[in-house]
């Protein structure tokens, strides 16, 4: 119990990876929630990448977390972008209003 | 070792808390603090466990960039008072068991990933970038990042850029009927352009409407 391991972080990371996937199914309102629901995922895979690479004693998990790192916040950038336009364009970013695409 | 389980299981259970807390809370601003605090204990996580350099980085980069932008479009487009309740949302509750189903099965078979799994045996003379504990973790990062890594991180930078410039052109608005100051027409004037000389006849003046 007081013996931190391996798994430890790694049950960590499937708790937040599986809360951002609870977030995106279940949030029908908001869509700047799900953003953060995929950023919460984000960060799931960051802790798995550094806890491997630090038991495991090799850098090349730190270096591939520093380019998710890179990948989320354009991610991020071009996401709220994409909202603040479509915003501008229908002045609603409710979920369930989005619907366009349905045909 | 005992410290390092408190501070694991604090930070851990902080981190938890306030992912739920993005998830479910009511108030778009309020997940957005969340979500900082949950960045904010994950990198005191890292810090902890020897990855320096991350957390510091997540620190600079979420907290200081992504989430301060989270805030931002949250706060310009004003959603922060329409009521993020999908709990009780009416006809939306019928895909909540599926998610919930669904969300489940990946936890446990994440978790059935974890519990049965075991290194290779050949694993560790397989590794090649071996962490060099003389030296700091930002060191030796700059060490394999800069060589190894060059091209990725440059490509990298390069998805910088066109985010960037994908957000400014996104965003980009033309307004009709705003004056706006140009450098190139004033630049490219020439006198020819502006100045005309007139030879001005007695006692009739010049017309200066035309």
């Amino acid at each position: 119990m007081t013996d931190i391991g391996l798994g430890h972080y790694l049950t960590l990371g499937a708790v937040i990876f599986t809360i951002g996937i609870v977030g995106i199914f279940l949030n029908r309102k908001n869509i700047i929630v799900i953003l953060m629901s995929i950023e919460l995922i984000l960060l799931a895979v960051n802790v798995n990448f550094v806890a491997f690479s630090i038991f495991l004693n090799d850098l090349s998990g730190q270096i591939f977390t520093l380019f998710i790192l890179t990948v989320a916040a354009a991610e991020a950038a071009i996401g709220l972008a994409i909202i603040v336009v479509y915003y501008r364009n229908s002045s609603t970013i409710d979920v369930e209003k989005i619907n366009s695409l349905k045909g | 070792m005992v410290a390092h389980s408190i501070f694991f299981y604090t930070f851990s259970l902080i981190a938890i808390i306030s992912a739920i807390m993005v998830t479910v809370s009511k108030n778009t601003v309020h997940s957005v603090f969340f979500l900082i605090l949950d960045f904010i204990s994950i990198s005191c996580l890292f810090i902890m466990i020897g990855a320096e350099f991350l957390g510091m980085i997540m620190l600079i980069v979420y907290v200081g960039a992504v989430a301060v932008l989270f805030l931002f479009v949250v706060m310009m487009l004003n959603v922060a008072q329409q009521k993020n309740q999908w709990f009780s949302a009416r006809e939306s509750s019928k895909h909540i068991p599926v998610g919930i189903i669904v969300s489940v099965i990946i936890f446990f078979e994440l978790i059935i990933v974890i519990g049965g799994w075991k290194y290779k045996p050949d694993l560790v003379t397989a590794m090649s970038l071996t962490i060099d504990n003389d030296i700091s973790n930002t060191h030796s990062i700059g060490y394999v990042l800069y060589t190894d890594y060059i091209h990725i991180f440059q490509l990298s930078g390069m998805i910088l850029l066109v985010a960037m410039i994908g957000a400014i052109v996104l965003t980009f608005r033309q307004r009709s009927g705003v004056k706006r100051q140009s450098y190139f027409s004033q630049i490219s004037r020439e006198k020819s352009d502006g100045v005309e000389i007139i030879e001005v006849q007695q006692k009739k003046g010049v017309n200066v409407d035309d």
